[in-house]
C-alpha cells in the first residue's frame, strides 16, 4: 500500500499515532529533564511557563513538558495492552457465539447483555480499588470491562461468514470446527478486527485517563496524564496551565487513533 | 404486542439477576474486611466477630447471596459501612441531582448530534461534511474530566458567568450539562450521518426524488424517519456510558449526585454502597432499554408485526 492510496483521515491519524510512538520510545532523548525529579526552585507553588520550562513546573518543581513526554509511555503501554486484552476476550466470545450458535450463543450473549447493562467506569473503579492500582491491575481491569462491543460486532460478522458457501463447502469436506474457524472464518474477520482495535485503543486510552484522574491509575511517581490533570485542578485558580497541557496530550492520542480507525472504516465501506 | 412486552420484561429481569450475581461476586473478591472498615483497625477480635455475625458475613456465600437477593427485591440494599445510613436512602437522596443533569445532557446531545449529523449528510462529500466529521471525532476524543475542567476555568474563572461547582439553580447546570453532552453529541452525529447517507441511497428516496421532491425535502421527510429510529435505541444503550460520564462530571463540578457518591464509596471501599449504586444504575439502564424497545416497536410497525408473530 503506497502512501498515495491512503485517505486523508488515515494519513493524519497515522502520523499522529506514529509521532506518539516515537515520543514514547525516545522519551529519555527528547525530554529536557528527569520527569520525577524537582528541577525548579519551588516553595510548594507551581511555576509559570518560561523559556527554561515551556509548559511550566508543578507544585513539586518537576518539569511539566518532561512529564508529558514520559507520560506517553504509560498511556501507550496501558492503552495498547488493554486493547489487546479487550480484543482477545471480545473476539473469542464473539467468534464462539457466532460460529457455534445455539446454546453457546444464548449463554455468551446473555452474559454480554449483563455486562452491557453495568456502568463500565463504575465497575472498573470498584475492581481497581479492590485489586490496588498498579500497571497490571489497571490494564487487566480495562480489558475486562470493555470487550462487550467487540463481542457483538464480531458475533454478527462471524455469523454471516459461517453461513457462506465456502465455509459450508469446507464443512462438507469434513473440516473440523477448529480448522474451519482458523482457516476460513477468522481470516475473513481480520479487517473488522483491525478497525475495532484502532477505535478500541481510543476507548482504552480514555478509560485509563479517567481512572488515573480519579486516583485509580498507575501509581506515582510514574507520570500519567490523567493524574496530571487531577493534580492541576487543585491549582486551577492560580496555575490553570497545569491542567491544560496533559489534557491536550490525552486528546491528541485519542484523536489520532479515532481518525485512523475511521479512515480504515471508510475504506471498508467503499 | 403484549407478548413482545412480556418477553422484554422477563428478559430484563433475567439481566438484573445476572448483575446482582456479578456485583455480589466482586464484593467478595474485595479483600478489605467490612468489619475492620466499620470498627477500625485496632478493634479486638470479639468485636470484629460480633460485627461479622451481625452482618451475616460468617455464613456460606450462597446463603449470603440468597439473603442479598431477597433484601434487594424488597428495595433494601443494606447499610453503608462508612456512613451508617441506608443505601437506598442515600441513593434516593442523591438521585434528583443526577437525573436533572443526565436528562439535560441527553436532550442537548441529541439536539446537537441530530443537527450536526443531518447537516453533514446534506453536504455529503463536501467541505462541510469533512469539517463536521473532524469536529465530531474531536468531541468524541475529548476526556470528559478535562473538558469539564477547561469549561470551569473558562466559564467560571475567567468569564465569571457560572458558579465554580455545586448545584445552585439553573445557571450551575450549564457547564456540567455541556461537559456531559458534547462527547455524546459527536457520537450521535456520526451515527445519524451514517444512517442518513444509507437511507438516501434507498429506492424509496429515488422514487420520492423522481416525483419531484427536492433533495432536502426527501431527506427531512422520508430518510430522516428511518435514520432516526436506530438513534433511539443507541441513545437508550448509551445511558450506560452516560453514567460513566456522570461520575467524572460530578467529580469535577462537585455535583451532589450519585456519581460523586459512587466516587466516595469506591474510595472508602464501602461495599454495600458500591454494590447498591451499580445495581441501581443497572436497573435504570435495563428499564431504559425496555422503554426504548417499546417506543421502537410503537414507532416502527415492521418490528411490532415481526416480533409478535
Amino acid at each position: 500500500m503506497t502512501l498515495r492510496r491512503l485517505n486523508w483521515l488515515e494519513l493524519v491519524g497515522g502520523a499522529m499515532v506514529l509521532s506518539l510512538v516515537f515520543v514514547a520510545i525516545l522519551a529519555p532523548l527528547i525530554a529536557p529533564y528527569d520527569p520525577t525529579r524537582a528541577v525548579a526552585a519551588t516553595f510548594g507553588d507551581p511555576g509559570a511557563p518560561s523559556i527554561r520550562f515551556p509548559l511550566g513546573t508543578d507544585q513539586l518543581g518537576r518539569d511539566v513538558l518532561s512529564r508529558i513526554i514520559f507520560g506517553a509511555r504509560i498511556s501507550l503501554v496501558v492503552g495498547v495492552a488493554a486493547m489487546a486484552l479487550t480484543m482477545a476476550i471480545g473476539v473469542t466470545i464473539g467468534l464462539g457465539s457466532g460460529f457455534f450458535g445455539g446454546a453457546v450463543d444464548l449463554i455468551l450473549m446473555r452474559f454480554t447483555d449483563v455486562m452491557l447493562s453495568l456502568p463500565f467506569l463504575l465497575l472498573a473503579m470498584a475492581l481497581v480499588a479492590v485489586l490496588r492500582p498498579s500497571l497490571l491491575s489497571v490494564l487487566l481491569v480495562i480489558g475486562v470491562v470493555s470487550w462487550t462491543q467487540v463481542a457483538r460486532v464480531v458475533r454478527a460478522e462471524a455469523m454471516s461468514m459461517t453461513a457462506r458457501d465456502f465455509v459450508l463447502a469446507a464443512r462438507t469436506l469434513g473440516a473440523p470446527a477448529p480448522r474451519l474457524i482458523a482457516r476460513h472464518v477468522l481470516p475473513n474477520l481480520v479487517p473488522i478486527i483491525v478497525v475495532m482495535a484502532m477505535l478500541g485503543t481510543s476507548g482504552t486510552l480514555l478509560l485509563e485517563a479517567a481512572l488515573s484522574f480519579l486516583g485509580l491509575g498507575v501509581p506515582p511517581p510514574a507520570p500519567s496524564w490523567g493524574r496530571m490533570v487531577a493534580e492541576g485542578t487543585m491549582y486551577f485558580r492560580t496555575a490553570p496551565w497545569l491542567a491544560i497541557s496533559p489534557g491536550l496530550a490525552i486528546f491528541y492520542a485519542v484523536l489520532g487513533f479515532n481518525l485512523l480507525g475511521y479512515g480504515v472504516l471508510g475504506r471498508r465501506a467503499r | 404486542m403484549l407478548t413482545y412486552l412480556a418477553r422484554r420484561i422477563v428478559f430484563g429481569a433475567a439481566v438484573m439477576v445476572g448483575t446482582t450475581l456479578i456485583t455480589f461476586l466482586i464484593a467478595f473478591v474485595i479483600p478489605a474486611d467490612p468489619a475492620v472498615t466499620m470498627a477500625g483497625a485496632k478493634a479486638d477480635p470479639q468485636t470484629l466477630s460480633a460485627i461479622r455475625h451481625q452482618l451475616g458475613l460468617d455464613q456460606p456465600l450462597y446463603i449470603q447471596y440468597a439473603h442479598y437477593l431477597d433484601r434487594a427485591a424488597h428495595g433494601d440494599l443494606g447499610r453503608s459501612y462508612v456512613r451508617r445510613e441506608s443505601v437506598s436512602a442515600l441513593i434516593a437522596n442523591r438521585f434528583p441531582a443526577t437525573a436533572i443533569l443526565a436528562l439535560a445532557a441527553m436532550a442537548l446531545s441529541l439536539i446537537l448530534g441530530i443537527a450536526m449529523g443531518s447537516v453533514a449528510a446534506a453536504y455529503r462529500g463536501r467541505a462541510a461534511d469533512n469539517t463536521l466529521l473532524v469536529v465530531s471525532l474531536a468531541l468524541v476524543s475529548m476526556p470528559v474530566f478535562w473538558l469539564g475542567t477547561m469549561l470551569l476555568i473558562a466559564g467560571g474563572l475567567y468569564l465569571r458567568a457560572f458558579p465554580l461547582g455545586g448545584f445552585s439553580g439553573p445557571l450551575s447546570l450549564v457547564l456540567p450539562t455541556l461537559t456531559l453532552a458534547l462527547g455524546s453529541a459527536g457520537y450521535y452525529s456520526r451515527i445519524l450521518h451514517t444512517n442518513l447517507t444509507d437511507a438516501m441511497d434507498q429506492d424509496y428516496i429515488r422514487t420520492a426524488r423522481s416525483k419531484g421532491l427536492s433533495s432536502a425535502r426527501a431527506m427531512l421527510t422520508h430518510a430522516m424517519a428511518n435514520a432516526m429510529l436506530p438513534l433511539v435505541t443507541i441513545a437508550g444503550i448509551d445511558l450506560a456510558s452516560m453514567f460513566s460520564g456522570v461520575v467524572l462530571t460530578e467529580t469535577v463540578f462537585n455535583w451532589p449526585g450519585i456519581g460523586r457518591l459512587a466516587y466516595e464509596a469506591v474510595f472508602n471501599l464501602d461495599i454495600p454502597l458500591i454494590m447498591g449504586i451499580v445495581l441501581f444504575s443497572a436497573l435504570l439502564i435495563v428499564a431504559a432499554n425496555i422503554a426504548v424497545d417499546i417506543l421502537y416497536a410503537w414507532l416502527d410497525p415492521r418490528i411490532r408485526l415481526e416480533r409478535s408473530r
